[in-house]
């Protein structure tokens, strides 16, 4: 075969970024999952300080939840409209999802801090370190992701960003959407299933 | 087996289409008002583990096989994520167990 | 003249030779020249752990000596371990995927030529800071010039999650360099995983790999499923240290023995990944010499497969003395049992190749067939281990000791160094000497027997491990000095294959395939030309060469004009500012130059992921 063809040879046909970034996510897989199996096994063994259901506000989280939700949306109507070469809306679908991802940090900076001024520090006890460890590594790989997509947008911007560069997107909308669905099982173990006693309502 | 020069974009027959996306997203928002009301109803405590585990499942699988496209890639991406997935799980409940978090 | 115009006057292309000078080395994206600078890496870093373990045995030789203090003991045993599994064992396993695994696969480099060159040089750094620690005394205000990590190469809370039991920087040290190493080794797992899965070559279908490049997938799987379980260990431990979470504290709550769980979560399996590439070359080594193929390739290849799987239930057979209850006890025994069975298959098959076969007894044959033998020996002692009762007796002393030295060095090291020589001439285009071949053989085995053996009775006889001394009463002066004498034959050993090494410069060359070896890299020149093959190959057979058309014909000179990617340096960058970015996270005691230098090593690292990911590179 051509050398460009030899260049480009692969057993699969499968683009070899694709199925590296796919092994990167269930190595992810294994990262969230020991912190969420350390939370699991450590709740409701905290000796003093505040714990679940004195301190979560499952109203707030849930708009938080139905955003970073609505943020996978607009990321895979930005994969499309990249594909398709449309560059107005690629533009418009990326800003979409940084600044819902954005706002989903803003949600919890305002949670942390808001934990803090009731006494829930990362060292007040197992609860606090537990809890900000966990979702603070998941708030960590958001903010890449933001990152990561305000550069897909000022590439666009700069004119490189067009079908022929869409696998980058779609490794970026994979990126976010497992930074997703780690959040949903978040929002359901920490949030929801919680140990202690629950609001009578 | 064959020569593959060109690294091919999709495989399978259908491509989701934006009606569709935008259909799973409101699916996993009413799983979610779902979830959120279970939590609110002290009717449903006793089972709320079983409930809401279930119904996060879902909303996973639906992301996972829908926006990240598993359900229309090729099988290997497939194998490649679910065999970590489910040593995660394992893991899980296995210290599950071993803390006596289930009484056994 | 470039390739264009060579083309229009002389209708040949320009053939693309490897570049030279020291800034091609440090740039560069070529998997053989970063095989090599694993290879001789992990060599030096063996040479070191060697000598921690010859200050050991120094020290135990003989009761109630005084070679060294109790402090440094610690730190001996804590980095002899740390640096034989993390610094010598794998990146030698590591320096044969580099260099082998895209020549067995047909392939011209692997799948993200600069991600391979950012893990060699990020492990380098993982390296360097541990051993650091060893001069670093006086820079954290220590009495003594070595902060070496001293908590075992197990760390375990709450001795080193402690400020109180372990006050100083060596935990850190420790913690830090063992986050590093972790990146390096992901990194490398996401590309292998990649390469082997897509760039083999037209033909080269999954079951008919070799078993070196099967075992070596097996093993990238088990890297990046485990290594994010000890991430987050040593996270935990790293807060607990600088922050004072309550992780493994246990008056807020928290409990001691999940580090056990997290860190055996990962330490079972790693020791998989340490041995699978051994038992991937050992299946290349004994059919080459015994000209027969491996019995029972499938076999061998879902026997692999199985211990990487079955690998991840068993890691609480390591903590059979910490009160798990009796059903989970039974359970982890039941599994440690299990997994016996697929490595006894491996054994019977590798048996069974050499049985009937034209023996060649090569120095590499004779490490081939050592492996063999001091496996099973170890594994026989692994498998007393696996009844809970009887590993209660056994746990912590230095039966344990002899069982992991049995399958790591009779097992991991004799196989890596029946590779040394199968792929020497493959490397380097001349053998190693085969007489002085078999006197570093003998020498090693004997040494290695000599030391480990009597273990076994030193332990069971009530010798703990991680004394630093021990009473004379206790009769276990002769036992150790065997040890010790065992030890030092094993040091002359690694002597004389230095020596080798070094001597063997002048042997003659060697064509593609010395050995009359069956597998693709012996279908290219010895070295092999910088785009390893001149056009790619079309395989049919598992055994290419030793098959009537098994493999398309290979040109010696390219047909057409080949592109080789130059080199990067922001790889290596990137290794930098990741390093700097420890270096701050060590000084956690002083607030603002701690903050400053994370930032910087951010900044640093931030650029160069930038810089590398827009530079225009063309594998």
């Amino acid at each position: 075969m051509s050398h460009a063809a030899a260049a480009h040879y692969t057993s699969t046909g499968l683009d070899s970024r694709k199925i590296a970034f796919w092994t990167f996510i269930g190595s992810e897989c294994l990262l969230f999952g020991s912190l969420i199996a350390t939370y699991l096994v450590y709740e409701g063994r905290s000796v003093s300080g505040p714990t679940t259901h004195e301190i979560l506000n499952i109203p707030l989280t849930s708009v938080s939840t139905f955003d970073l939700l609505l943020s996978s949306l607009m990321m895979v109507l930005a994969l499309a409209a990249v594909q398709r070469g449309d560059r107005l809306w690629a533009r418009v679908w990326l800003a979409a999802t940084a600044l819902l991802g954005a706002i989903f940090l803003g949600f919890q900076a305002f949670e942390f801090t808001h934990f803090v001024h009731e006494g829930l520090g990362f060292t007040t006890n197992l609860f606090g370190s537990t809890f900000f460890t966990l979702t603070g590594f998941h708030g960590g790989h958001v903010f890449v992701g933001v990152v990561w997509l305000l550069t897909l947008l000022v590439r666009s911007f700069q004119g490189k960003l067009g079908p022929e560069k869409a696998m980058n997107v779609e490794i970026a909308g994979l990126y976010w959407h497992f930074v997703d669905v780690v959040w949903i099982v978040i929002f359901t173990v920490v949030y929801l299933i919680q140990t202690t006693p629950l609001p009578a309502s | 087996m064959a020569e593959h020069s060109e690294p091919q974009e999709h495989q399978g027959s259908a491509h989701p289409t934006a009606a569709t996306y935008v259909a799973i997203f409101a699916v996993l928002l009413i799983i979610t008002i779902v979830e959120v009301g279970v939590f609110y109803v002290p009717a449903f405590h006793g089972f709320l583990a079983p409930i809401l585990l279930t119904l996060s499942a879902l909303k996973f699988t639906l992301v996972v096989m829908f926006y990240m496209h598993l359900k229309f890639d090729h099988p290997l991406f497939r194998t490649i994520f679910t065999l970590p997935l489910l040593i995660a799980a394992a893991v899980i409940i296995a210290l599950l167990f071993l803390y006596g978090v289930f009484r056994l | 003249m470039s390739p264009a115009s060579a083309t229009a006057q002389h209708d040949a292309p320009v053939v693309p030779v490897a570049p030279t000078g020291l800034w091609s080395w440090i740039t560069t994206t070529d998997h053989k020249r970063i095989g090599l600078l694993y290879g001789f890496t992990a060599v030096f870093f063996f040479l070191v752990g060697g000598l921690e373990a010859l200050v050991i045995r120094l020290q135990l030789g003989a009761p109630g000596n005084s070679v060294v203090s109790a402090e440094t003991y610690n730190q001996l045993f804590t980095m002899h371990g740390t640096t034989m599994i993390f610094l010598a064992v794998m990146p030698l396993s590591s320096a044969f995927f580099n260099y082998i695994i895209p020549l067995q696969i047909g392939a011209r480099d692997v799948a993200f030529p600069r991600l391979n060159a950012f893990s060699y040089w990020v492990f380098l750094a993982g390296g360097l800071l541990l051993n650091a620690s060893f001069v670093a005394g006086p820079l954290f205000g220590a009495d003594r010039l070595s902060v070496a990590p001293n908590g075992g190469w197990f760390g375990y809370a709450n001795l080193t999650s402690s400020l109180q039991y372990s006050p100083g920087p060596n935990i850190d040290f420790w913690v830090l360099g063992l986050q590093i190493l972790g990146i390096a080794s992901l990194a490398a797992g996401f590309n292998f995983i990649t390469t082997i899965l897509n760039l083999r070559a037209p033909g080269m279908k999954l079951m008919r790999m070799p078993v070196f490049t099967w075992m070596s997938l097996v093993t990238q799987f088990l890297v990046v499923t485990a290594f994010p379980v000890i991430t987050v260990g040593l996270v935990f431990l790293m807060l607990d240290r600088i922050f004072g979470t309550t992780f493994y504290n246990v008056s807020a709550g928290g409990d001691v023995v999940l580090w056990q769980h997290l860190f055996w979560l990962f330490g079972h399996p790693e020791v998989y990944i340490i041995i699978l590439p051994a038992m991937g070359v050992v299946s290349e080594v004994l059919p080459t010499f015994s000209r027969k193929p491996l019995f029972g390739y499938a076999i061998v290849v879902y026997s692999g497969v199985l211990i990487g799987v079955m690998g991840w239930g068993v890691w609480a057979h390591h903590m059979f003395s910490t009160g798990l209850g009796p059903v989970a006890d039974t359970v982890f025994s039941a599994t440690t049992m299990l997994i016996a069975v697929p490595t006894g298959v491996k054994i019977f098959n590798w048996i069974a190749t050499m049985w009937g076969g034209r023996l060649h007894l090569t120095t590499s044959m004779w490490f081939a067939v050592a492996f063999i033998s001091s496996f099973i020996i170890g594994g026989l002692s692994g498998v007393m281990h696996s009844s809970p009762p009887a590993d209660l007796q056994q746990t912590d002393t230095y039966f344990v000791v002899a069982h992991f030295h049995y399958v790591l060095f009779g097992g991991a090291v004799q196989g890596l160094f029946a590779g040394v020589y199968y792929w020497w001439p493959k490397i380097f285009g001349h053998r190693l000497k085969e007489g002085v071949g078999k006197l570093h053989f003998w020498l090693m085995f004997v040494g290695m027997n000599l030391t480990f053996f009597p273990m076994h009775f030193s332990g069971l006889l009530g010798m703990p491990r991680r004394i630093y001394t021990y009473g004379p009463e206790l009769g276990l002066g002769m036992l150790n000095l065997m040890s010790t004498v065992g030890a030092f034959l094993t040091g002359l050993s690694l002597l004389v294959f230095v020596y080798n090494a070094w001597s063997s410069r002048r042997e003659p060359r060697v064509g593609k395939n010395p050995w009359a070896a069956a597998t693709l890299e012996w279908a290219v020149s010895s070295p092999p030309p910088v785009y390893n093959f001149s056009v790619l190959p079309t395989v049919t057979s598992r055994l290419p060469l030793w098959t009537e058309h098994g493999v398309s014909e290979i040109p010696d000179t390219p047909p057409g004009p080949i592109h080789v990617p130059g080199g990067s340096h922001w790889p290596l960058m990137t290794a930098l500012g990741i390093l700097v970015i420890a270096v701050g996270a060590l000084l956690h005691h002083h607030f603002v130059p701690s903050l400053v230098t994370v930032l910087a090593g951010l900044g640093v690292v931030v650029v160069s992921v930038y810089r590398w990911a827009f530079e225009p590179f063309e594998v």
